[in-house]
């Protein structure tokens, strides 16, 4: 019971000092570290989204950008003022309800999860009876649907021009604070037996229905649940970057967020928020590799994704040698912290 | 009979194509007994086993679990009416600890819902508190006590059997059907597995049904035997009226030409 309170208290403690380091970064550092900071946070919730489908519940599925696409749209139409709606919209008139909604920052990225897991709901019914690889291709081409329902749907989402001058509501604390409901939420779900039934269908499905497990029933849970906040990660993404368009949410948008999740390792919570970090770092700071630079006398020229191929040779080299990604299944937690440094003393 | 059997299988035919796995077969399983299905490599035991516990809908005939058609119904749905198996090779669930395969087996009796837990229900927090006590009781029932926190798939061969079981304990069954339990177990593992077999009964008040290829086993713990072959049913009885059986001796030894191959 001891350790119980003990590592409460530090949770409460570890979240205060998290709250105290992005105040003071909101007010010190400049507006490109804030960004990155803002990143990081909307990564985490889209890679802990994923890590749930694919990772604890051993769900192949490349629909991400999709469902980050329903959350993004949703929210956007949701918080922009009706005059701006009128304005924006130039190819076609603007529909009816969309025209006229106007709602509160955290209302609109409610509402933008809710939308993506009712989608999730609808492609789940057919697409979850497929299996492995297959299940993949099929979210995957369900991600493009809705991709090109957006393009195509102008009266409600401004077709191909997207969406501009959404007010930026999502502060660093606001990021932050949605991670830390996003992971209260998984942490609370995984560690139920729910959480054991999720492990149980991704380890041996089989097994799994024979001890009574509705299988297909908690795989749709699943799906949902994970396409609910990876709406909200692409609300957020979207408020973020205060414009948005269908061009957006292709494939290589599911593709980071895959990255994120399989470089942290599948399956472990801490490892999605560490890799989350280390590679949206890794993102920002490796622009320099696409800058002109000049290697013993030749001049070289600035080449646009350079970036990607670098990250291409991380992946290789996560899946030659590091199967398991960065923490595989494990979680680093205090419990464990305090054994490490209980060792350290004795040895 | 005089009860009526808590299992009943009424000429049950199943076909892969042309082959046909088991063909007109019924048997029954009375409330209490240890009952056993032998038969040769590929008589169609599994397929049986796999009939019950709704892998399969077979073609004809009809399943009764406690005088109820349970024909074709889904896996889990069997369960939660109380029929609970191992496989013939283990399937744990290898990266969860033993414990949690225990908790996994609770699952099927837990009534709160999913998102009761998120929200800090109190009454979900008992009941997980109280799966978690039920599953940790039964590993001490079955001696693995020590392997709680072990993670399952690094568990020794022994334990992993008896692990299974656990879990499928943790369902509530009435009735336990297993797929080979001795399976790649030497002579004392496989005495010890007979006193565990009689233990389970008169201790979880379950009714037995297992596949078996070890007969000192098989003639050890039934009460009465179904002996299969090519589907077909060829033989039932106790273990003394199998052992003379002629049709059974030769199913299992080829009969005549026995000498004149050998």
């Amino acid at each position: 019971m001891n350790s119980v309170i003990r590592n409460r208290l530090l949770n409460v403690l570890l979240i205060a000092v998290l709250g105290l380091f992005l105040y003071w970064a909101e007010h010190n550092l400049d507006g490109y570290k804030i960004q990155i900071l803002n990143l990081i946070a909307v990564n985490a919730i889209l890679a802990l989204s994923l890590n749930l489908i694919y990772g604890f519940t051993g769900m192949f599925s490349l629909g991400h950008a999709g469902f980050m696409a329903i959350g993004a749209y949703v929210s956007a139409l949701c918080v922009l003022s009706p005059d701006q709606k009128e304005m924006m919209w130039i190819l076609e008139e603007v529909v009816w309800p969309v025209s006229v909604i106007h709602t509160p920052f955290w209302f609109s990225v409610l509402a933008g999860g809710i939308l993506a897991a009712l989608f999730g709901l609808i492609i789940a019914l057919p697409v979850l009876r497929l299996g492995g690889d297959y299940l993949g291709i099929a979210t995957l081409g369900f991600a493009e649907i809705i991709r090109v329902l957006i393009v195509n749907a102008t009266p409600i989402t401004n077709g191909s021009l997207g969406i501009k001058g959404i007010p930026m509501h999502s502060t660093l604390l606001v990021n932050y604070a949605w991670l830390l409901v996003t992971l209260y939420c998984l942490i609370r779900l995984l560690n139920s037996n729910v959480g054991n039934v999720f492990k149980a269908i991704r380890d041996d499905e089989i097994a799994a229905r024979v001890m009574g497990v509705n299988v297909f029933g908690y795989k749709v849970l699943s799906f949902c649940i994970g396409a609910f906040f990876a709406g909200i990660g692409g609300a957020l993404m979207g408020n973020l970057l205060t414009t948005i368009d269908p061009k957006m949410f292709t494939f290589l948008l599911t593709f980071n967020v895959l990255m994120i999740v399989v470089a942290g390792g599948l399956g472990s919570i801490t490892g999605s928020l560490l890799s989350s970090a280390i590679i949206t770092v890794l993102l920002e700071s490796l622009r320099a590799v696409e800058d002109p630079f000049s290697l013993a006398g030749f001049d070289v020229p600035g080449i646009p994704g350079m970036r990607m191929v670098v990250f291409s040779l991380v992946l290789l080299c996560i899946i030659l040698y590091r199967r398991e990604g960065l923490m595989g299944m494990r979680e680093i937690t205090w419990n464990a912290l305090f054994r490490f440094i209980d060792r350290r003393k004795h040895a | 009979m005089s009860t009526s059997p808590l299992l009943a299988l009424d000429s049950v035919t199943m076909r892969f194509g042309g082959v046909v796995a088991v063909d007109n077969l019924s048997l029954h399983v009375p409330a209490g007994s240890v009952t056993g299905l032998i038969g040769p490599n590929g008589a169609g035991k599994t397929t049986v086993f796999n009939v019950i516990t709704g892998f399969y809908t077979p073609q004809a005939g009809n399943v009764r679990f406690r005088g109820e058609t349970i024909t074709g119904r889904q896996p889990h749905l069997i369960c939660k009416a109380g029929i609970a198996r191992t496989f013939q090779n283990i399937r744990l669930f290898g990266n969860e600890t033993a414990l949690q395969n225990v908790m996994i087996g609770c699952h099927v009796r837990q009534k709160s819902a999913w998102w009761m837990p998120v929200l800090c229900l109190p009454q979900a927090a008992r009941e997980e508190r109280a799966i978690a006590e039920k599953s940790l009781e039964l590993l001490k029932r079955l001696d693995l006590m020590i392997y709680a926190g072990e993670k399952a798939s690094s568990l020794p061969y022994g334990a992993q059997r008896r692990l299974e079981i656990a879990r499928a304990l943790a369902t509530d069954p009435s009735l336990l059907v297993l797929d080979e339990p001795a399976a790649g177990m030497n002579p004392q593992e496989s005495q010890a597995l007979m006193h565990f077999i009689e233990r389970l009964r008169t201790e979880f008040n379950l009714t037995i049904l297992l596949i078996e290829h070890d007969m000192k086993v098989v003639m050890g713990v039934c009460d009465h035997i179904w002996v299969l072959e090519y589907g077909k049913l060829i033989a039932d009885g106790d273990a003394q009226a199998i052992r003379n059986n002629p049709k059974v001796i030769e199913a299992y030894l080829g009969g005549e030409d026995l000498n004149s191959h050998a």
